[in-house]
C-alpha cells in the first residue's frame, strides 16, 4: 500500500505519516445486544470501492481526521477535519 | 593488455592504469574499463562456472544482463564484471568453481552426470535412504549455488541510506528515447528525474536529476525504488516514461554457452567501448540486420568474419554491403553447433529446413557472434499494469496497453532507429509533463518501416548435445521437454519445476527461448503459452540496500546523565532508557521501605486535559467518575475499549476546575493520547488536549522520611494533614515550581513530582542533597516493580493482556455503572458485571522459595493449563516469594492452593487476593 493523502493541517504526505484508523462506523447510542455489540467491535464493511474513514497524522501534527477513499485504487477524493466533514461518526 | 588502436568512442583513458588481482593474481587495466574488459583484455575468455554442470561460462552480453561473469568483488558475491567498473586495488574471485576456475573438479556432474540431473534431479535421485537427506543436502548445497557468503567478513562499516524523491516526471532508460523525454519534460518546468544503469547520459539539464549508474528496482504503487551506489532512492512521480529498451536474445543450439558465443552487443562493446578485440576469426549468426551490421563493425575494428548465418531467406541491402566487401552471407542459414571444449574453436552452419552432414559447414573461428533477436524490456512497464501481446512477425511480446500516468517511447515500444527513437521520447516526455501532444504523423506514431526480421526456431536443428535456454540455471532444450512429459505444461509450472527464467538474469536471456520451447512440446501459439510473471526486482540487488540504514531511536529523560554516573544498570524499556536497577535492587527495595528512595518517572505519559468540558469528557473516556473529583484530589482511572478490556491505567489529578492532568503508563504515552484525541475528534467537545509527556520530568520519592526530605526543600505545608493521601499540589521544590501528587505505587508515603524538563536533573540533585543525611537511595525499575507487586499493583500488559477486564482484574470498583452518563466500554462492562469470568488475576506465595518464570504455567488437577503467571519476584521486606496469577474464579479466594508448572517443576502456590504489604493501607496513608 502506498499513496499519498492530505492532511488537512499539514498538506501532502506519504502515507507511511499517518495511522489508520479503520472504516467509520457509527457507535450505537443505546444500549445494544450482546450481538450488536459484538458487531460493532469486531465486524468491518470492507468496502470494496469508496469508503469513509479514519486517518492520524502520527508523524506529523497529531491530528484524527476524516478520509474519502476507494479501496480499489487507493485514490483519496476527500480529506477533511471532523467539524468540516458534516460529522465523523463515531470512531 | 592487447588493446585495438583508438576507438572513436573508447570509454578508457589510456593514460591511467589501474592494477587489481583476480584470483590474487595481478591485472593491469586502463581507467573507464570494467573488470570484464580488463579481464578478456588480459586473455580470460572463462569467467565463471554454470549453476549445475560447471561447465566455463564466458562474457556474453557485456551489458549486465546475462550472468555469465558473476565474480565476488572484495568479498561480496554476485556482481557482474562486465559492469563493475576497475578500482585500483580491488580483489575480485571467481565464483562457483573447485579448486578453481580453469580446473572444476564438479565439472563431473556434466561429464557423467547428464542423465542423472534432470530437473528436480534431487528429489528424484536423492530420496533413498530418507534418513541420508540430510547428506545429501549438504554435498549439494555446497555443489550448486552463486557463491558464498563469508561468515566472517572483515570488519567494515557499510552505511546504506533511503531517499523519498518527489518528481513530476521519473524516465527510466538515458538511451536516445529516455534523454529527448526527460528534454521534452523538462522544457515544460517538470521537475524530472532521469535514471540510467550506465554512466550520465548527459552532463546536466535544467529542470533534470540525473541519477546515473544506477538501477530502477520494480513498480509498486506508483513508487520505483532506484538503487544507486549506497542509497535507494524511493521515487515516486505523478507520471512515468519508461524508455527500456530491448534486450538482445540469444539463440539455442549445441553449445551455445560455450565461451567465445557472444551476443552481438556484447561483441560491439568490448570493441567501441573498451577497444578489445573479442576474437581474431568470427562467425556471425542473425535473425536481423543487427547481426549484419555488427559483422561490419568488428570487420572494421580488425575481425575477420569467416561467414555469416542470416536466418531470413532474402538478401537485404545491408547483406549485400558485406558481400560486397568479400565477406559470404548465406542466408537461410542458422548456427547449428559451437565447437570447443575449454572455448569455441568452430561453428558448424546449415541450411533451414535441411539436415545432414552433407549441407552443414563447419568453420574454424575464435568467437561466435549470435543476434537472436530484441525482446522489449517490459518487466517494469507490466509491473506497473501494462500489457503485452505476441507479435508474430517480430517474434516478441510487445507492449499493447498501458495504465494511466505511465508512457512508454524508443525501443521498448518498437520505435527501432534513431530518429523515431527520439520523437517517440518526446512526445512521451511532452504527455507525461501535462502538455498537449499532437496527433502522431500515422495511426502507429512516428515508426518508421523496421527491418524485416526471422523468428527463430525454439531450438537450432535436431537440438543434440546441450542446447541451454537458460544460462543461470543450467536449463536445457531437453528439461523443458522432459518437464512438460512430466506434466508441468504451463509455463508458470515449468518454471517453478525447472527454475527456468528464475535466476540473476531474471528471464532477459531465457523467458522468450522457454516459451517457444513451451509452444513447441504442447502444441500451443506462443500467445497461448504467455509470459512468466513480471515481478521485482529487476536486477539483483543487495540484502543491505533494501535494509536501509538501521536506525534505534532512543529516548532518554533529562536526568539520565546521572544515572549514568551513579553506575546504573540501563536497560531497553520501550523505546526509553531507563535504569534497570543502581546494582542492588534488593537494597535499594529495602531501602524504601527503611529510609527513602528516589526513582525517575520522567517515561510516564501525561496528558492535560482542558477545558470547560474537561470533566465530561474523563467521564466518558473512563469507567469510573472524574466529573465529580475535587480540585487538589486525585483519583485512580483504568481505561477500557468498547469490548471491555484493560487499555492503560494511570492517575488523574484536578489542578482546577477545567484542568485536569492525567498520568498514563510510560508503554502507553502515545496509544492513550492518540485514543484521547480521537474520541474528541469524534465527540467535538470544549477540550484542549495537550501532550506532555516529553516536556515534564518526574520523580516519585517514597519511604518514610520522604516527608522530611521534601519539607527541605518546599514552603508547602507537608504534614500528614495538610498534605493528605491523594493530595495533588502545586508548589516550588528546591525553587522549581513542581506538581506535587501524593500517590503510592510503591507502597509507602510517597510524592511524584513533577516539572519542566529542564529543571530535571537539578530537582534530582536537590533531593539526592537533602536526603543524604536520611538516608536516600535511587532505586530503579526492578526494585520498584518488586515494592508494586507487594500491593498488588498491576502493570496493564504485564499482568494484564487483550482479554482481561476490570471484573477479572480483580478491580469491580473502578466501574461505575450506575453513571448516568454513556461511556466507552459501558455496554461491555455491563455484560461483564453480570458474568463470572473464567480466570482471575490474584496474589499468591511460595513457601519453596522458587521463583517461578513469568509466564509460568497454572495446572488443574488433570496437568491441563487453567492460567498463568504473570509476575513474581523475592521481597526482601517480606522474605518469601509473591506473585501474581491469572487462576479459574473458583480458586481465587484467600487460602486455596494451585499449581505452578515451570519448566518441568511443579510447586503448589497458596493464593491470596489482599496485598502482601499492608494491606490496609495504613502505611500509604500515614
Amino acid at each position: 500500500m502506498s499513496f499519498l493523502l492530505t492532511c488537512p493541517n499539514c498538506g501532502v504526505r506519504e502515507v507511511t505519516d499517518f495511522g489508520y484508523g479503520g472504516e467509520i462506523s457509527a457507535r450505537p447510542t443505546s444500549r445494544p445486544t450482546l450481538r450488536e455489540l459484538g458487531e460493532y467491535n469486531y465486524f468491518r464493511r470492507n468496502r470494496a470501492g469508496v469508503q469513509r474513514e479514519w486517518w492520524f497524522h502520527r508523524s506529523g501534527c497529531r491530528a484524527w481526521f476524516v478520509a474519502e477513499r476507494d479501496t480499489r485504487t487507493n485514490e483519496v477524493l476527500m480529506t477533511a477535519l471532523p467539524a468540516d466533514s458534516n460529522g465523523g461518526g463515531a470512531a | 593488455m592487447s588493446r585495438l588502436e583508438n576507438r572513436p568512442g573508447e570509454l578508457i583513458n589510456r593514460t591511467k592504469v589501474i592494477r587489481f588481482t583476480f584470483d590474487g593474481k595481478p591485472v593491469e587495466a586502463y581507467e573507464g574499463d570494467t573488470v570484464g574488459s580488463a579481464l578478456y583484455a588480459d586473455g580470460r575468455r572463462t569467467f565463471s562456472r554454470s549453476f549445475k554442470y560447471h561447465r566455463r561460462r564466458g562474457l556474453l552480453c557485456c551489458a549486465g544482463q546475462c550472468p555469465n561473469c558473476l565474480v565476488a568483488v572484495d568479498g561480496a558475491p554476485g556482481v557482474r564484471a562486465c559492469t563493475e567498473p576497475v578500482r585500483e586495488g580491488m580483489q575480485v574471485e571467481h565464483l562457483n568453481a573447485q579448486p578453481g576456475l580453469d580446473l572444476d573438479v564438479m565439472r563431473a556432474t556434466d561429464i557423467v552426470g547428464t542423465k542423472f540431473t534432470p530437473p528436480g534431479f534431487y528429489y528424484k535421485t536423492f530420496i533413498r535412504p530418507r534418513k541420508l537427506w540430510p547428506v545429501y543436502e549438504k554435498v549439494l548445497r555446497h555443489a550448486a549455488g552463486l557463491g558464498v557468503l563469508r561468515k566472517q567478513q572483515p570488519e567494515r562499516e557499510w552505511r546504506t541510506e533511503y531517499r523519498r524523491r518527489h518528481a513530476d516526471v521519473l524516465v527510466i532508460g538515458g538511451g536516445i528515447a529516455g534523454v529527448s523525454a526527460a528534454k521534452a519534460a523538462a522544457a515544460q518546468g517538470a521537475d524530472v528525474v532521469l535514471v540510467d544503469e550506465g554512466p550520465a547520459p548527459i552532463e546536466t539539464l535544467a529542470g533534470v536529476e540525473i541519477l546515473a549508474r544506477a538501477s530502477a528496482l520494480g513498480y509498486f504503487d506508483g513508487i520505483v525504488p532506484v538503487w544507486q551506489g549506497d542509497t535507494l532512492h524511493q521515487v515516486r512521480a505523478r507520471n512515468h516514461v519508461f524508455a527500456t529498451g530491448t534486450i538482445e536474445q540469444p539463440l539455442v543450439f549445441a553449445g551455445n554457452d560455450l565461451p567465445g558465443v557472444m551476443l552481438s552487443g556484447g561483441a560491439l562493446r568490448l570493441t567501441e567501448l573498451y577497444a578489445v578485440s573479442p576474437g581474431a576469426r568470427a562467425v556471425v549468426a542473425t535473425t536481423s540486420d543487427r547481426g549484419l551490421d555488427a559483422a561490419a563493425k568488428l570487420a572494421d575494428a580488425g575481425v575477420q568474419i569467416v561467414a555469416v548465418a542470416d536466418l531470413r531467406e532474402s538478401r537485404t541491402a545491408a547483406a549485400e554491403q558485406l558481400g560486397a566487401r568479400g565477406i559470404q552471407v548465406l542466408v537461410g542459414h542458422q548456427i547449428l553447433e559451437a565447437k570447443g571444449s575449454k572455448a569455441v574453436d568452430g561453428a558448424v552452419i546449415g541450411p533451414i529446413g535441411v539436415e545432414g552432414a552433407s549441407v552443414e559447414r563447419t568453420f574454424d573461428c575464435d568467437l561466435v557472434v549470435v543476434s537472436g533477436g530484441f525482446a522489449p524490456a517490459t518487466s517494469l512497464l507490466l509491473q506497473a499494469g501494462a500489457r503485452a501481446d505476441y507479435v508474430a512477425d517480430r517474434g516478441h511480446f510487445a507492449l499493447s496497453e498501458l495504465p494511466p500516468k505511465v508512457f512508454a517511447a524508443g525501443e521498448v515500444a518498437g520505435f527501432d532507429d534513431p530518429d523515431s527513437a527520439a520523437r517517440s521520447g518526446e512526445r512521451a516526455g511532452l504527455a507525461a509533463a501535462g502538455a498537449p501532444v499532437e496527433p502522431a504523423d500515422n495511426g502507429d506514431g512516428t515508426r518508421r518501416e523496421r527491418s524485416p526480421v526471422a523468428v527463430p526456431p525454439p531450438v537450432a536443428g535436431a537440438g543434440h548435445g546441450k542446447c541451454f535456454a537458460c544460462l543461470c540455471e543450467d536449463v536445457t532444450a531437453k528439461d523443458i521437454r522432459l518437464s512438460v512429459e512430466e506434466g508441468y505444461d504451463s509455463i508458470e509450472l515449468s518454471k517453478r519445476y525447472t527454475t527456468v527464467t528464475m535466476g540473476p538474469c531474471q528471464g532477459r536471456m531465457c523467458q522468450l527461448p522457454a516459451i517457444r520451447l513451451m509452444a513447441k512440446e504442447t502444441g500451443q501459439s506462443l500467445e497461448q503459452v504467455g509470459m512468466t510473471t513480471a515481478r521485482p526486482p529487476w536486477v539483483s540487488v543487495p540484502m543491505g540496500i533494501l535494509a536501509g540504514r538501521p536506525f534505534e531511536p532512543a529516548k532518554r529523560s533529562s536526568i539520565h546523565r546521572r544515572h549514568r554516573e551513579l553506575g546504573a544498570n540501563i536497560k531497553w524499556a520501550g523505546d526509553w532508557r531507563r535504569a534497570y536497577d543502581y546494582g542492588d535492587p534488593q537494597g535499594e527495595a529495602l531501602a524504601v521501605h527503611q529510609a527513602a528512595g528516589l526513582i525517575d518517572v520522567s517515561t510516564l505519559g501525561k496528558l492535560l486535559v482542558r477545558g470547560p468540558d474537561a470533566g465530561e469528557f474523563l467521564d466518558r473516556l473512563y469507567p469510573n467518575r472524574f466529573s465529580d473529583l475535587k480540585p487538589g484530589r486525585i483519583r485512580y482511572g483504568v481505561i477500557s475499549s468498547d469490548a471491555g478490556r484493560i487499555v492503560d491505567d494511570g492517575t488523574i489529578c484536578r489542578v482546577d476546575d477545567d484542568t485536569f492532568y492525567v498520568t498514563t503508563t510510560s508503554s502507553g504515552a502515545g496509544a492513550v493520547e492518540e485514543w484521547f484525541s480521537w474520541w474528541l475528534a469524534d465527540w467535538r467537545m470544549r477540550v484542549q488536549l495537550t501532550d506532555l509527556t516529553q516536556g515534564l520530568s518526574a520523580v516519585n520519592l517514597a519511604g518514610p522520611r520522604a516527608r522530611e526530605i521534601l519539607g527541605e526543600l518546599t514552603d508547602l505545608d507537608c504534614s500528614a494533614e495538610a498534605f493528605k493521601y491523594l493530595d495533588g499540589k502545586q508548589a516550588n521544590v528546591a525553587g522549581v515550581p513542581c506538581l506535587i501528587l501524593r500517590i503510592g505505587f510503591v507502597g509507602e508515603v510517597g510524592y511524584e513530582i513533577h516539572c519542566a524538563s529542564a529543571h530535571g536533573e537539578h530537582l534530582w540533585d536537590a533531593l539526592m542533597q537533602a536526603g543524604r543525611d536520611n538516608g536516600i537511595r535511587p532505586f530503579g525499575l526492578e526494585p520498584q516493580r518488586i515494592l508494586r507487586l507487594q500491593k498488588m499493583h498491576i502493570l496493564v500488559g504485564q499482568d494484564t493482556d487483550s482479554e482481561s477486564t476490570p471484573f477479572g482484574a480483580a478491580m469491580p470498583w473502578i466501574v461505575k455503572l450506575d453513571k448516568d452518563q454513556d461511556f466507552i466500554g459501558k455496554w461491555a462492562l455491563e455484560h461483564y458485571a453480570d458474568e463470572e469470568p473464567a480466570t482471575r488475576l490474584v496474589g499468591f506465595t511460595l513457601p519453596n522459595g522458587h521463583v517461578p518464570t513469568e509466564g509460568a504455567v497454572i495446572m488443574d488437577a488433570g496437568g491441563a493449563p487453567v492460567g498463568q503467571v504473570t509476575s513474581s519476584r523475592f521481597s526482601p521486606v517480606l522474605d518469601r516469594v509473591i506473585g501474581m496469577a491469572w487462576v479459574p474464579s473458583p480458586l481465587a479466594r484467600d487460602g486455596s492452593q494451585v499449581t505452578i508448572s515451570d519448566e518441568g517443576e511443579t510447586m503448589q502456590a497458596h493464593i491470596q487476593t489482599r496485598p502482601f504489604y499492608d494491606p490496609e493501607g495504613e502505611v500509604l496513608r500515614s
